[in-house]
């Protein structure tokens, strides 16, 4: 008798969203079964890795990543542009860090220039993330939207404190959002309910349920983002059927693990090798989970995830 | 769950002087009405339409279909009647619902033209006898209706048993009996039975601003011993709202605190 792969089939399919334009749009979700499972299911597109920039030096950044970007990251059209052509990014995030109160403080219209210039210079679709400041981060997205009208960018991220505000925007000048809430399912259940209720529909939406760096919490993550997709594929429950991020690269670069120096710690091995496996290991634990879209930092800990997605289709 | 909206049956005086003067309006609006509020079926109760059942049943299933996308339960005594509307049923949506056989062999029709149509079927465990007495009863009386089923050819997994709901305020202990039954009827297959009631049975001849409460708890009882379908007024939202509640409690719904809204 041969062996018959037992297969799940389920109700549901993660929604599929598109971002960017043109021939590099990027196209995320749309699976109907759990990750990397293509024998039950259809998987018609592969997670996006997109690199990290800011809109300020990296300062807070550690050694062993900030290096690697030490010639452009002077300036964030430089540093798009080093991602777009000689790192091969899909994607880019651009976090507005400088408008947060406690760094720089910049004007919303700063931020709006910041993101013009950058569209300009690059082809490759762009994600637009605030400081995570409820307050300020309303009025920057607000702008930022605007500037990037046309675009068909992801903005964010829209929390329970200002997802009005945001929603608006995003709404009016047509792009994607990230809704985010903090490791609690039923939270994030609970705002793209109220997000959908203003008129967005929930096919141009982005789950975030927050991200965190192995031995930091990576499990309570892991586990909200599997019930999520359970959630949509087994009950159809349509609120929880959009793409999902793992915004990995700020959580795990900001540990001690990553930035403690080999003198104290010889025991751990290399400081660089460190850092990147943590990232790479971080980012497919949530890719395993279910995320579609990534947020990342260091070039080798990306090619190995990007690496890992392509063995794995 | 899956709910079968009951509002259009031939008992309210308004449907049935639309269905008399073959006005589609007042049906259309009460099936669109039953269906945003979350029915899954659209039970369609003609009676037993002797004179013209056929032709009515056909205008009925037709006038429905046209507003609403989903299937429809067809509800007559009638089988030329029935055997009309699952014609006429658009089955783009799903597969039509057949109420009712039962192990009365008049009945048997019905299941013949479940089979003959690859239409689902409730079937109501009681025989030509008298009603039956307790959960090993109509256990008994499903058993003998599955079988009959699978010589039709009609498969177990287009029955939907229904242990026949009696009103609580004369025959007290028949609520507990059909709860029962409910659980035992899941055990007579594998995979489990399906199960239907017609829920506001329960609640027939006690005082109007009783029902919705008995309904209620009944229905919350009914579906922890793991009832699949009711025939009920979707229009009653806090009959809904038991149901959603239930269904966060068995785990089937993901809690967020808008989720009666959704």
């Amino acid at each position: 008798m041969s062996y018959v792969v037992p297969k799940e089939s389920y109700n549901g399919k993660v929604l599929s969203l598109d971002f960017g334009k043109g021939d590099k749009a990027a196209v995320i979700g749309g699976e109907n079964t759990l990750p990397f499972l293509s024998f039950e299911g259809d998987i018609p597109n592969r997670p996006v890795v997109a690199y990290e920039i800011q809109d300020c030096p990296p300062d807070d950044w550690p050694e062993t990543v900030r290096n690697m970007y030490k010639d452009v990251s002077g300036d964030p059209v430089t540093w798009a542009k080093h991602c777009r052509n000689n790192l091969n990014a899909k994607a880019v995030a651009l976090r507005l860090v400088s408008t947060h109160p406690d760094r720089d403080n910049r004007s919303a219209e700063d931020a709006a220039k910041t993101i013009k210039d950058v569209l300009a210079a690059i082809d490759i679709p762009l994600i637009i993330l605030g400081s995570n400041h409820i307050e300020k981060d309303a009025a920057v997205l607000v702008a930022a939207a605007e500037a990037a009208s046309g675009y068909n960018c992801i903005i964010g991220k829209a929390q329970e404190g200002n997802y009005k505000t945001i929603v608006a925007a995003a709404l009016a000048h047509n792009h994607k959002l990230i809704a985010m809430s903090e490791l609690d399912i039923n939270l994030a259940k609970q705002l793209n309910i109220l997000i959908t209720q203003m008129g967005f529909d929930k096919e141009r939406l982005i789950t975030d349920p927050m991200c965190s760096a192995l031995g930091y919490g990576l499990e309570y993550t892991y586990s909200v983002m599997e019930r999520i997709r359970l959630a949509g594929l087994l009950q159809n429950d349509a609120t929880m059927q959009p793409p999902i991020l793992g915004d990995v690269g700020m959580y795990v670069w900001k540990i001690k693990e990553v930035s403690a120096p080999e003198s104290d710690v010889p025991e751990w091995g290399s400081i660089e090798e460190r850092g990147i496996a943590w990232e790479a290991v971080t980012a497919t634990s949530m890719l395993v989970a279910g995320t579609n879209l990534l947020i990342m930092r260091h070039p080798k800990s990306i090619e190995i995830v990007e690496k890992t997605i392509a063995e794995l289709f | 769950m899956i709910i079968i909206g009951e509002k259009i049956s031939v008992i309210a005086k308004k449907v049935r002087e639309a269905m008399n003067s073959r006005d589609p309006l007042p049906i259309q609006e009460l099936a669109m009405a039953q269906w945003k509020a979350g029915a899954h079926f659209i039970d369609v109760n003609t009676g037993p339409a002797e004179e013209k059942g056929e032709e009515l049943m056909t205008w009925m299933v037709q006038s429905i279909q046209e507003k609403v996308h989903a299937p429809l339960c067809l509800d007559t005594t009638n089988p030329q009647a029935l055997e009309a509307g699952l014609k006429a049923h658009n089955n783009q949506w799903g597969s039509p619902l057949i109420n009712s056989t039962s192990n009365d062999p008049e009945r048997f029709i019905m299941l013949e033209l479940a089979a003959k149509y690859n239409a689902q079927i409730i079937a109501l465990t009681v025989g030509k006898g008298g009603l039956p007495a307790d959960a090993e009863e109509r256990c008994a009386l499903a058993a003998e209706i599955m079988a009959r089923a699978a010589e039709f050819g009609v498969p177990l997994e287009n029955i939907f048993l229904d242990p026949l709901i009696l009103q609580v305020c004369t025959t007290q202990d028949q609520a507990l009996h059909s709860l029962k039954a409910i659980k035992m009827f899941q055990e007579l297959n594998d995979p489990p039975m399906k199960t239907v009631v017609g829920l506001s049975n329960i609640s027939n001849g006690v005082p109007k601003n009783m029902r919705g409460l008995i309904d209620r708890v009944y229905l919350t009882l009914l579906m922890y011993e793991g009832l699949t379908a009711a025939i009920m007024n979707p229009l009653d939202k806090e009959l809904m709202d038991a149901m959603k509640t239930t269904d966060v409690f068995m785990g089937k719904t993901l809690y967020a605190h808008s989720y009666l809204e959704m």
